[in-house]
Formats: structure tokens, C-alpha cells, sequence
């Protein structure tokens, strides 16, 4: 008995070949970007031999190294604000009875439902009527707005298995109320905001719709860069700080899981 | 009485924030772009307050009818294809080895961690007439002329079924993880054949997860108006493009948002349906 079901659950070459397949294909334009990140031709067409240059001349475009710089500046401060709001927005929810509690719960859905393009023009439109100009200030309060949802609903999701007694417990030995959420609550639920802090970062990186309408000519963002480069042709230097953000990407969000499991294990 | 008064005190101290950020900035603005649909465009690209129907009226002619139509077909189109491609990968990874698992599931997040609009261009990259495709393909001999692969409805049709593939895999993945093995086995132990058990067990079962996929599929892929821009030929516009052409070339920001609004509306349908069969709660 126990060797059939262990039998049926066993897949033959045909079900691991195409998975291969599925995983070449997700990953086939990535490899291209960063293969000819290390091309010495101008072209992106065949690889003459491997180099290094682009990864210095890069530094020579400063157009092209401001926009990635905004793209890192913007993604980095739209974070910290996400988490910092959404986490206690949580918190809130989770510890206090209020009217309007059902509402504003299920009004957080709205911005992940919502097509992106529609919440870009509307803050275009808001924007332009109050005559704020388009600016890193805009850039990240979009990113902010779409992002922070996603923060209130992991940590509240963290929060939903929490053993409310443990807080009980620190107060009744004499904790006050900062030092119990310091000590007690926020290790707790630590793993949560790690992992909607994670989430809005990879969302702000990958943004290119929202970010379109409500970047300035001076705070373009890296994609939003290679995309007005991409039917003139791209410069592989381009190629080479693509490679930067891909790899940087993972690595950031790889450490924090690793961070994240430790940190699970511990509790 | 302080008691409360402190109660609602940290109620606004902690959600305040949230609500007065998205009221502001999520709100107004969208409360706004429904207001302008009613409005005249002026001279000058801005708004006048005048009010009209005529945004709407101008939803109804040919032109836009054809645009909605291709857009709602190429959705179509990458939906399926998504649940096509994705479903028996889906299984695959759901019913892999528990130690392969995590890693093959994290495997297929790994490049949607990184921006969409680089990896669309990669494609980008090896499609070209003079790309790497063609030049392989030229070099072994199997073509004689370089092949017209970039800038055309197919090449937006698999730059939209890459963007999204794992937003289709990923619901199908946990309703399949979900699924009861104890049914599978009872089924065939009665004498059902696999087909069978598919067919009358595992597709029902695994519903929810193929409409939560669809709909994730199907409403970004109205937005994605960079994918046509970079890998579709000029003879084709969707939705997308065109709500962006109004707001930044053509600017007839009036129209654009009564665009807008069939974009909302197509999406309110999808989720009234999904909301039938699922819990909003699976979406994020």
C-alpha cells in the first residue's frame, strides 16, 4: 500500500523534462541580459569575447547611473514608509474594536484589486489639478500607496496566530506599554514585517506602470529608462546595470529569507 | 470614560495613518478621474468644468469598440494560455518531493523578484530581426531569411503569457497543494480511470485555484501597456496604450478616464464572479 502511493506520487522523465522547460523559459531573458552584460561587442548579437569593460563605463553614463540610483533611493524610502505605517495599521486592527473596523479592513483590498494603470492616471490626474509637479515625492507616495496594503495584511496575518496572554503576562510583571510592544510584540511578530517589508521592496523595484505616470523627467527610474532606450537600440552598458539590479534584487531577498527562517526557528 | 477616550486614542494613533494616507492619495484621486469623465477637455491638455456625456458617448464608436475587443481577446488569449502551460507544471511542483519542493517553488519567484520591464526587454533582445534567434537559426541553416518575430501580436501574446505565468501558477499551486490525496486514491481504489479522477475530482476541487489564477492573470494583463510597447508593431492597440496615449499625447484626459472606467468595470465584473466561488483573502 505504502509503496503505491509513493509510486503514484513519483513523476516520470516527461513530467521533469517539462518542467525544465517551463524554468528555461522563465529564465531565458534573464541569462541573455546578463550574458551580453559580458560581451565586448556593441551589438546584441553574438558574443565575441568576454569583458568586463561595461561594468566601468557604465559609471560614464550619468543619466543612465542617476536613474538607478532613483530607482534604489525611491524603493528604499517607499519601504521604510509602507512598513512603518502598514505595521501599525495592523496593529490596530488586530488590538482595538472600532466602528468603521469592517470597512476600512476590506477598503484595503481596493489598491490590490484596482488595475494598476487606473490608480496611475488617478494620481496623474490628482497631481496635475493641485499643480504639484511629477518628482521623487510623487514617485514614492505612489509607491507607498500601492505597497502599504500588502505590509497591513502579512504582519495582520502574523498577528492572527499571536498568543495575546504572553502580552498580558510582561505587562502584569511591570513592562509598560512601549517596553511590551519593544520586548515582546514587535520580536514576535518580526518574521511578518520582514516579509511585508520584502514585499513592498521587490514591488517598488519591479514597478513600471505606476511609476511612468508619476516620475518627473528628473526622477526617471531604471526601467522606465531602458524602456525610452528600447526601440533606438540600448547600449550594453545598459546590459550591465540590468545585471546589477537582477542579481542585487535576489541577493537582498534571498538573506531575508534565509533571516526570516532564523528567526522563525527561534521563536 | 478615559478608558475609552484611550482606546480611541490608539485606535487613530495606529490606523489613523493608513486611512488618512489612502484617503488622500487612493481616494480623492480616484473619486476625481470619476469626475473628469463628465468633463470637457480644453484647449491646453487640462480640464474644464463643463459637464458632458459625450467621454462616454465616444466609448461607442468603431474605432474604441475594436480596441476593447482585441484587448479583451489578448487577455483571453494569455489567460488560457497561462492555465494551459501552468497547470501541469503547477501539479508538477505541487506534488514534487517535500525536500525539492520550497526550492522549485522558489525557483519560479526568483526572476519575478526582479523588474518586469528588463526581463521583457531580454525578450526583447532575442527576438530582434537581427537578434540572437535568427542569427542561430541563420547560422545552422535552418532558415534562409531572417524570421519577423518582434513587433508583432505574437510576440506581445508571449511577452504577456511571461509576465504573468506566475501569477496563474501560483493559486493553481496552492489549491492542487490543498487537494486531499486520500480522494485521489478512493477514486481509483473504485475503479475510476486517471481521466476520470482528473476530470471528476481534481478539476473540480482545484476551481478556486484556477479562477484566482485566471482573474490575476487576466485584469493585469489589460494594464500592461509596456509589453506592447516594446515587443508589438504599431498595427494593434489595446486598452492599455490607448488610456496612456490620451494622458500623455493626445491629452484628452476626459476621455482617457471614461477609458479608465471600462477598465474598472470589466475588472468589478471579474471579481463579483470570483467573490461567488472564492474569498478576496486568496488574491493578495
Amino acid at each position: 500500500m505504502i509503496k503505491k502511493r509513493r509510486k503514484a506520487r513519483e513523476f516520470g522523465p516527461g513530467a521533469v523534462a517539462y518542467a525544465c522547460l517551463i524554468y528555461l523559459f522563465l529564465y531565458l531573458p534573464i541569462f541573455v541580459v546578463i550574458a551580453f552584460s559580458f560581451n565586448s561587442s556593441k551589438m546584441n548579437i553574438v558574443f565575441e569575447h568576454f569583458t568586463v569593460e561595461w561594468y566601468f563605463k557604465m559609471f560614464d553614463n550619468r543619466q543612465l547611473m542617476q536613474s538607478f540610483v532613483n530607482t534604489i533611493i525611491v524603493a528604499g524610502i517607499s519601504t521604510v514608509l509602507s512598513v512603518i505605517i502598514g505595521t501599525l495599521c495592523a496593529l490596530g486592527l488586530y488590538k482595538f474594536e472600532f466602528r468603521l473596523k469592517n470597512v476600512i479592513s476590506s477598503s484595503l483590498y481596493i489598491p490590490i484589486v484596482i488595475p494598476e494603470l487606473v490608480f496611475a492616471i488617478a494620481l496623474l490626474a490628482f497631481f496635475s489639478s493641485l499643480n504639484i509637479p511629477m518628482s521623487m515625492v510623487t514617485l514614492v507616495i505612489a509607491h507607498v500607496t500601492f505597497s502599504m496594503p500588502f505590509v497591513v495584511i502579512t504582519v495582520r496575518a502574523r498577528l492572527a496566530g499571536f498568543d495575546h496572554s504572553i502580552e498580558e503576562a510582561a505587562r502584569d510583571l511591570g513592562a509598560n506599554g512601549f517596553r511590551t510592544f519593544w520586548r515582546v510584540t514587535l520580536p514576535m511578530i518580526s518574521p511578518g514585517v520582514i516579509s511585508g517589508g520584502m514585499l513592498a521592496l521587490t514591488m517598488s523595484l519591479d514597478d513600471v506602470v505606476v511609476s511612468f505616470f508619476t516620475a518627473g523627467p528628473e526622477s526617471t527610474t531604471l526601467p522606465l529608462k531602458i524602456l525610452g532606450m528600447v526601440r533606438k537600440g540600448v547600449s550594453p552598458d545598459v546590459n550591465a546595470l540590468s545585471t546589477l539590479m537582477i542579481v542585487g534584487t535576489i541577493a537582498i531577498l534571498l538573506t531575508s529569507n534565509f533571516i526570516q527562517e532564523r528567526l522563525e526557528k527561534k521563536l | 470614560m478615559i478608558r475609552s477616550f484611550k482606546k480611541h486614542m490608539g485606535a487613530w494613533g495606529t490606523v489613523g495613518p493608513t486611512v488618512i494616507w489612502l484617503g488622500i492619495f487612493l481616494f480623492l484621486p480616484l473619486v476625481y478621474v470619476i469626475l473628469i469623465t463628465f468633463l470637457t477637455k480644453n484647449a491646453y491638455g487640462g480640464v474644464d468644468f463643463s459637464f458632458t456625456l459625450e467621454n462616454y458617448r465616444n466609448l461607442f464608436k468603431s474605432e474604441y469598440i475594436k480596441v476593447f475587443w482585441d484587448s479583451i481577446v489578448l487577455s483571453l488569449e494569455t489567460t488560457v494560455i497561462c492555465l494551459l502551460v501552468g497547470y501541469p507544471f503547477a501539479y508538477i511542483l505541487a506534488n514534487a518531493p517535500r525536500r525539492w519542493k520550497n526550492f522549485l517553488v522558489l525557483l519560479l519567484m526568483l526572476p519575478f523578484w526582479t523588474n518586469s520591464l528588463i526581463r521583457t526587454y531580454g525578450w526583447n533582445t532575442l527576438l530582434r530581426t537581427e537578434g540572437i534567434i535568427n542569427h542561430f537559426l541563420l547560422g545552422v541553416g535552418v532558415i534562409k531569411s531572417p524570421l519577423e518575430m518582434l513587433y508583432t501580436d505574437q510576440a506581445v501574446l508571449l511577452g504577456m503569457v511571461y509576465a504573468l505565468l506566475p501569477f496563474t501558477v501560483l493559486p493553481l499551486y496552492t489549491s492542487i497543494e490543498k487537494l486531499d490525496k486520500s480522494l485521489l486514491e478512493a477514486g481509483s481504489d473504485l475503479g475510476a480511470s486517471r481521466a476520470h479522477v482528473f476530470t471528476r475530482i481534481v478539476l473540480p476541487l482545484t476551481m478556486p485555484g484556477i479562477f484566482a489564477g485566471s482573474i490575476q492573470t487576466f485584469i493585469p494583463s489589460l494594464g500592461f501597456f509596456f509589453i506592447s510597447d516594446m515587443m508589438g508593431g504599431a498595427k494593434t492597440m489595446y486598452i492599455g496604450n490607448l488610456i496612456k496615449n490620451q494622458f500623455l499625447s493626445a491629452r484628452n484626459w476626459p476621455f482617457g478616464a471614461a477609458l479608465s472606467i471600462v477598465l474598472i468595470i470589466i475588472t468589478l465584473i471579474l471579481m463579483r464572479l470570483y467573490t461567488k466561488v472564492g474569498s478576496l483573502e486568496d488574491m493578495a
